[in-house]
C-alpha cells in the first residue's frame, strides 16, 4: 500500500461525486427529510421518537453508503477502469481504502448534519455526547461502504446491485433491534442478530440515547463494527482480480 | 537502457487461450522487435483484443507463454513500462479530461507537469476541462491514449486507437506513433481495417484465433504476390480453407 495512491484515489472518487450534484443533494437531504417525517409521525408520543430516532441515525449512513458504494464500484468494474488501474502499480487495498476514505468523509458530513438536525431542530433527546454519536454514525457509514464494495463483486449489472440492498441490508434492519429489542427476539434470531454488524451499530446508538456518558459497552460496539468493516475490506480485496479467466 | 538489445520486445510462444468452450487463441507464436510498429490486423472476433489482454497480463493463459521485455506478461515490474489503450476507453466519464489524466499520473508516480503535456500531444488541450462523458467517441479514445503515454513507457499496446477518428486526426496519430517508434518505443496497434497496415512496417495477421502471418509487410506482399494487405489476407485465409 502507498498513502499517495490511496489519497489520490479518494480525491478522484470525491471529484467524481462533486460533478454529480443531484447525488450529493440526495445524500445529505434525504436523511433529514426522513428524520423530520419520523418526528412528525410520533408528534404525540415523543418517547417513541427518542427511542427510534437514534437507531435510525445509525441505519441511514449504513444503507445509503452501502448503495452508493456498491453502484460506484460496480461501475468501476464494468467500465474497464478497474482493470486498467490494476495494470498499473497500485495495490488493491489502495483502491478500496481510497473508496472507504472518500465515502467515509461524505458519511461524516451526513452524520453531522443528521445528528445536529435531530438534536437541535427536532428536539431528539440524546443523553450521550454528540461527538460519540457522530463517531458511531461514521463507523456505520464505513461499514456500509465496505460491505457495498464486497457485495458489488457479486453483481454483474446495476439491477442486481440494487437488489443486494434488500438482500444484504434489510435482514439486518429487521433484526438489529429497531422493531423488537434483540433480547426479546426468538432464540435463533437472537443468535443471528448477534452475528450481524448492524445490531452493534444500532445498540451503540440506542444506548447513547439513554446512557449518560460513553460506557465500555458502546466502545465495544464500535470496535465490533470496525472489525466487520475491516473484514469486509479484506474480503473485498480478495474479489479484485488482476487477471480474468 | 539495455546493454544488449533484446531479440524481441514482446514474444509469444504457442499461446492458447480458452474461454469456456471457445478457444479465443490457438497456439499463437509471434515476436515483435523493439522500436517497431506492428499492426495487429484481423476481423472483429479474430482474437486481437484477447491477444493484447494476454500481453497486458489481464487475460489468463491456458497454455504457452507471453513475454514482454524479457519478463512474463503481467509481472509487477512491467506495470510502469507498458502503456495500454483498451478498446472501450477506460476513463471516468464523470471526471474532466485533466482530472482523468492527473489521477492516472499520480498512480503511475509521474510528475504532474506531464499531465498537460500528454493532453497536448493527443490534441485535447481545448477539451481539458470538459467532462469525459460529454466528449465524442474519438476524443474519449484520445483521453485513454493520453493516459497510456504517461511516464514514457517502453511498450505501447493500443487496441483500435484510431477507430472512428477523422482521417486528418488519424494521420496525425500515426505520425505520433512513428515518432514514438523512432525514439525506440515498441508499438503494437490493432485494427480491423486492413488499410491501417499501410502505416506499419510489421504486421501480425489474425483470423479465428490463429496467426495467418507475422513479419514485415514487405515480406507479406512478396510471399503472397499481392499488392496490398487486404488481398494478402484473402489469399492466406483462402489457402487455409483449401
Amino acid at each position: 500500500m502507498n498513502s499517495g495512491r490511496t489519497l489520490a484515489t479518494a480525491r478522484r472518487v470525491l471529484q467524481q461525486l462533486i460533478h454529480d450534484h443531484r447525488t450529493l443533494g440526495l445524500l445529505f437531504v434525504v436523511p433529514l427529510v426522513l428524520l423530520g417525517l419520523l418526528c412528525w409521525i410520533y408528534q404525540d408520543t415523543p418517547v417513541m421518537f427518542d427511542r427510534i430516532g437514534p437507531a435510525l441515525l445509525g441505519i441511514f449512513p449504513f444503507v445509503v453508503m452501502f448503495l452508493v458504494t456498491s453502484i460506484a464500484t460496480l461501475r468501476e468494474r464494468s467500465s474497464g477502469t478497474l482493470e486498467r488501474l490494476l495494470t498499473m502499480p497500485i495495490a488493491k487495498l489502495d483502491i478500496l481504502m481510497g473508496y472507504a476514505l472518500s465515502f467515509g468523509l461524505l458519511a461524516v458530513l451526513q452524520a453531522v448534519l443528521a445528528s445536529v438536525f435531530s438534536v437541535y431542530v427536532l428536539g431528539m433527546d440524546v443523553t450521550g455526547p454528540l461527538w460519540f454519536l457522530i463517531i458511531v454514525a461514521l463507523a456505520d457509514a464505513v461499514l456500509g461502504c465496505t460491505l457495498g464494495l464486497f457485495a458489488s463483486a457479486f453483481a454483474r449489472t446495476e439491477f442486481q446491485a440494487v437488489q443486494f440492498m434488500p438482500a444484504f441490508v434489510l435482514p439486518q434492519v429487521l433484526l438489529c433491534g429497531l422493531l423488537v429489542p434483540v433480547l426479546q427476539l426468538p432464540t435463533v434470531l437472537h443468535w443471528l442478530a448477534n452475528c450481524l454488524p448492524l445490531t452493534y451499530a444500532v445498540d451503540a446508538m440506542t444506548r447513547l440515547g439513554v446512557d449518560q456518558g460513553v460506557t465500555f459497552r458502546e466502545i465495544w460496539d464500535v470496535i465490533v463494527v470496525a472489525i466487520f468493516a475491516l473484514l469486509a475490506v479484506l474480503l473485498g480485496a480478495a474479489t479484485l482480480h488482476r487477471q480474468t479467466k | 537502457m539495455h546493454d544488449a538489445v533484446p531479440s524481441a520486445a514482446i514474444q509469444g510462444h504457442q499461446l492458447t487461450v480458452v474461454r469456456g468452450n471457445f478457444s479465443a487463441l490457438q497456439e499463437v507464436s509471434f515476436a515483435i522487435s523493439p522500436g517497431s510498429i506492428t499492426g495487429l490486423l484481423g476481423p472483429s472476433g479474430s482474437g486481437k483484443t484477447t491477444l493484447m489482454r494476454a500481453i497486458m497480463g489481464v487475460q489468463a493463459i491456458t497454455s504457452g507463454t507471453v513475454q514482454v521485455l524479457d519478463q512474463p506478461a503481467g509481472s509487477e515490474v512491467l506495470r510502469k513500462s507498458i502503456g495500454y489503450v483498451t478498446q472501450a476507453p477506460a476513463i471516468y466519464d464523470d471526471l474532466t479530461t485533466r482530472q482523468n489524466v492527473q489521477y492516472f499520473a499520480t498512480i503511475l508516480g509521474v510528475d504532474d507537469a506531464e499531465t498537460d503535456q500528454v493532453i497536448g500531444v493527443v490534441d485535447l488541450t481545448p477539451q481539458k476541462d470538459q467532462l469525459a462523458g460529454s466528449l465524442s467517441g474519438g476524443q474519449r479514445a484520445r483521453v485513454s491514449l493520453a493516459v497510456a503515454l504517461l511516464g514514457n513507457p517502453e511498450v505501447l499496446i493500443l487496441d483500435e486507437p484510431t477507430v472512428g477518428l477523422d482521417p486528418v486526426l488519424r494521420q496525425s496519430l500515426w505520425q505520433l506513433f512513428r515518432k514514438l517508434a523512432a525514439e525506440g518505443h515498441t508499438l503494437l496497434v490493432s485494427s480491423h481495417i486492413m488499410d491501417e497496415a499501410e502505416q506499419c512496417e510489421h504486421v501480425l495477421l489474425l483470423r479465428e484465433g490463429q496467426v495467418l502471418y507475422g513479419g514485415t509487410k514487405a515480406g507479406l506482399l512478396t510471399t503472397t504476390h499481392t499488392r496490398n494487405v487486404e488481398k494478402a489476407f484473402l489469399k492466406l485465409a483462402g489457402a487455409r480453407h483449401e
